[in-house]
């Protein structure tokens, strides 16, 4: 795979994001306005039409730039309404950067938005083109896909499975005890890893703590030209490298897949690393936001994303390397998992935390002088997905 | 007149049974004892009248017809035995049709394929309100037969004859799930004659006076407790092994029969139905070479419990809380008729470059990229094992919790399947299991028909004694 990469070439200058969870009282067109708003407070005498160009990520809270441009009032602005799964909002980013990087536009904004919790459903919804009525999709949820890794990582490696369900329980209470300290996130309270363990089952061996929450929010960044950031903010956020793989879905088709990795979040991150010219992801991420979907999701990303050799991420999960004092810190921010996943403005919100941490504004969750950060946002299913990477840096060079 | 004879049958009897003591004590009634075969949720007519027919030994040609026979037709307007055929994968140039409503059209479907060849698919569930006596001794059931030359012959139709009335003894309105009965010795009296009449009429064409199995089957259930006064016969009288099965009654009868008669003996079916016919049938030296694999008796006797409950909620009389998930889109027209061989011929495609085989059928290969170099690959009568497997309980379903598997086919090909007839402890990574023709659900008034897995016999022995 050969990407150029825009390392440093384009900087985040500015972020917004609401807090995620159960907003009855509010509409997808509150949470865009109430994030862009909050994005532009910070950078005095910018108004939404200053802003050059617009990505809406969204999965289902809208169609077309009009489901932007129409709750801001913006002034006949190029607005392009993107999807990818639950990459989406990390799609909107990577488009928004490409754009500032090639020189069509000064200053663009890249924003994400969910609504979730309007439609009195479980989970989220699907939304298909008509079709025969045969694909698993249609009728397996993302938790019961998600949990085929769990026994197949077991059996893959020959992993106790009472060792796993302790490694799932780890990352479902680390996350829960990150987002404790999180004033935006949707679950706020540290949970016991006997109530963890004893929550009802879902699908597999999942159980309601062992899934991402369901939430509504919005989140975005406002994107500039790396030489332009210091005339917005004396701590702008480099962008190092961006990669977006689709998988073919091979995987559902394949005899060969066991269910044990995600082959897209791999190509993914090879491509990312190269492009920040990242060599050795353990020592030189500082921190990572990933996509932690459900438990098993994340012990299998932290070996696809190098954080941890095969077969032995439940391990280093159980040894608490990737808690906020270990060795790499994952989902500082409390992550899907008690953050809340609102679709369209989950990736968005994992360089949010990024943002803050650079800053030193992350609070009780501040990391000690974070140097390079890492996104993965992804959107699919084990056996086929799309899988987005990537680096960020507080520092030019 | 010319007529063909039987040269393969074949029963499908569904997996699951009520047991009529547990019936009778939800209810507080008397309700026997013995169990009834009850069709799975996701069982009709049509899927189980594919999967007796996919029982069939391969045909030295394809049938020209096919004649489906159900008082439960899945779809009234549509033709049901389209889908019976798309889903055996016979030609196109294939005449189908339905004979559909009453008792009789069991007879009615046999009688077309004896005179102009072809298949009888006769299929049937029966649903009786809570309590009637259609519920505690109806069963549900399949029964399939291929019509063709002489030579082939397993049983020739050595003669018939039929009588017919017009008096009320079982009717069903349109639209209503259950049947109504007059007084049940109205009836009786009504059929003696009738029977008599047919039946005698039949042995004298044949020149018989004695044949050595009869078999009287009929919705009334009087006329089926005469069955052993009314005609003697040298060996055996009997009927249906499963109760009144509708329209699958006397193809569920004879394929009983065949499975244990002799060679060269002679069979007196005698179908009680708004009249009587009476089918003379001969067996040749051919048929014990030619049973089909798994008997009647041998399937009744592997069933398994269901809950009264669950069948009840399977029948639509019990209405449970769903899970809160959206309920599923109905399947398209359009997109149906283009995966037809996919969606009810599990047929994928196999690259002729690599041998990759792709479910569903793709025109790129996943494995070598080659592009419409794709051969068919019919998957339905091909084993697979189970990779991985998980119990959804979050999932839509008529029948929580979705248990759905990542089968891999012996020979080439994965697919992510619902699995069927399986309860939520029996599967293991490894199990062996085979498709099976079902129908996921109904949404929008449009049946899903797809392929499910179920596992197999060998397997499911294996996992009771372990």
């Amino acid at each position: 795979m050969s990407s150029n990469g825009i390392r440093d070439r384009v900087a985040v200058v500015g972020m917004g994001c609401t807090p995620f969870g159960e907003h009855w009282e509010r509409s997808a067109d509150d949470l865009l306005l109430d994030a862009t708003q909050e994005c532009l407070a910070a950078t005095p005498n910018l108004s939404p039409d200053d802003v050059d160009a617009y990505w809406l990520g969204t999965l289902g809270s809208g169609q077309s730039g009009m489901a932007l441009s129409r709750p801001l009032s913006l002034d006949h602005k190029p607005v392009t309404r993107v999807e990818n799964y639950c990459a989406t909002g990390s799609e909107a980013f990577r488009n928004a950067c490409y754009a500032v990087a090639s020189g069509a536009y000064d200053r663009v904004m890249a924003v994400g938005v969910e609504k979730l919790k309007d439609s009195g459903f479980s989970g989220l919804l699907r939304s298909d083109p008509p079709g025969d009525g045969t694909a698993p999709e249609l009728s397996l949820t993302a938790p019961a896909a998600f949990s085929l890794l769990d026994p197949a990582y077991c059996a893959r490696y020959g992993v106790d499975p009472g060792a796993m369900r302790e490694a799932m329980t780890h990352v479902a209470w680390k996350n829960h005890a990150n987002g404790a300290r999180n004033p935006k996130a949707q679950f706020r309270s540290v949970v016991s890893k006997e109530t963890i363990e004893r929550a009802p089952l879902v699908a597999g061996r999942l159980g309601v703590f062992d899934c991402s929450g369901v939430s509504d929010g919005a989140a975005c960044a406002l994107i500039v030209r790396a030489e332009d950031a210091p005339q917005y903010t004396d701590r702008p956020m480099y962008v190092k490298g961006l990669s977006l793989v689709a998988g073919p879905a091979r995987g559902a088709m394949d005899p060969g897949y066991d269910y044990t990795t995600f082959p897209e979040v791999v190509h993914a991150a090879a491509d990312a690393y190269r492009q920040a010219g990242v060599t050795d992801p353990r020592t030189q991420i500082s921190l990572a936001e990933v996509h932690d979907c459900f438990t098993p999701t994340e012990v299998v990303l932290m070996e696809d994303l190098g954080f941890a050799d095969r077969g032995q991420s439940w391990r280093d999960v159980l040894d608490g390397a990737f808690e906020l004092g270990g060795r790499l810190p994952v989902n500082p921010d409390g992550g899907l998992k008690s953050f809340g996943h609102p679709v369209g403005a989950s990736g968005l919100r994992m360089l949010y935390e990024c943002w803050l941490q650079f800053r030193g504004e992350a609070g009780e969750r501040q990391l000690a002088e974070p140097r390079l950060g890492l996104t993965h946002n992804l959107g699919g299913r084990p056996g086929g997905c799309v899988s987005f990477v990537s680096v960020v840096g507080p520092d030019l060079g | 007149m010319t007529s063909h004879a039987i040269v393969s049958y074949a029963a499908y009897l569904p997996r699951h049974r009520v047991l009529r003591d547990e019936l009778g004590t939800a209810l507080g009634i008397r309700a026997g004892r013995g169990e009834r075969a009850a069709a799975s949720f996701d069982e009709d007519s049509t899927t189980m009248g594919v999967e007796a027919a996919r029982r069939l030994l391969p045909a030295r040609t394809a049938p020209g017809a096919l004649y489906f026979a159900t008082t439960s037709p899945a779809y009234l307007d549509k033709t049901n035995a389209a889908a019976v055929h798309a889903a055996l994968g016979l030609p196109s140039d294939a005449f189908v049709a339905d004979l559909a409503g009453s008792a009789r059209s069991g007879i009615a479907a046999l009688r077309a394929a004896w005179l102009g060849g072809g298949l009888a698919v006769l299929s049937d569930v029966r649903t009786g309100r809570p309590g009637s006596a259609d519920e505690r001794d109806g069963g549900d059931g399949a029964a399939a037969f291929a019509f063709g030359a002489p030579d082939e012959a397993i049983a020739e139709i050595v003669a018939h004859a039929s009588a017919t009335a017009e008096f009320l003894d079982r009717w069903r309105a349109p639209g209503s799930p259950v049947g109504d009965q007059w007084e049940e010795r109205f009836g009786l009296e009504t059929y003696l004659p009738l029977i008599e009449d047919a039946g005698q009429r039949a042995l004298k064409a044949a020149g018989l006076a004695q044949p050595d199995h009869v078999l009287l089957v009929s919705p009334n259930s009087a006329v089926r407790k005469r069955a052993v006064k009314l005609f003697p016969a040298r060996l055996s009288v009997g009927g249906s092994p499963l109760g009144h099965t509708g329209a699958a009654d006397p193809g569920l009868a004879l394929a009983d029969l065949l499975d244990r008669a002799g060679a060269g003996e002679t069979i007196l079916l005698l179908s009680a139905a708004d009249g009587c016919d009476a089918v003379l049938l001969r067996t040749t030296d051919r048929l014990p070479d030619a049973r089909q694999p798994e008997p009647v008796a041998g399937q009744l006797a592997a069933g398994r419990p269901v809950s009264y409950p669950a069948y009840l909620t399977w029948r639509g009389w019990l209405d449970r809380e769903p899970p809160r998930r959206p309920e599923p889109d109905r399947p398209a027209g359009p997109p149906s008729a283009r995966g037809e061989r996919w969606k009810f011929g599990f047929t994928g495609s196999r690259c002729e470059n690599c041998g990759f085989v792709h479910l569903p059928p793709a025109r790129v290969c996943k494995e070598c990229g080659a592009v419409d170099a794709m051969t068919a690959a019919p998957l339905a009568g091909v084993r697979g094992t189970v990779a991985t497997y998980t119990v959804d309980r979050l999932a839509h379903s008529p029948s929580p919790p979705l248990i759905d598997a990542v089968v891999d086919f012996d020979g080439g090909g994965r697919c992510t399947l619902e699995i069927a007839d399986a309860a939520a402890g029996e599967l293991a990574v490894g199990a062996r299991v085979e498709p099976v023709f079902r129908r996921l659900h109904t949404a929008g008034g449009v049946h899903n028909y797809f392929w499910k897995a179920r596992m197999t016999a060998d397997t499911r022995e294996e996992g009771s004694t372990t």
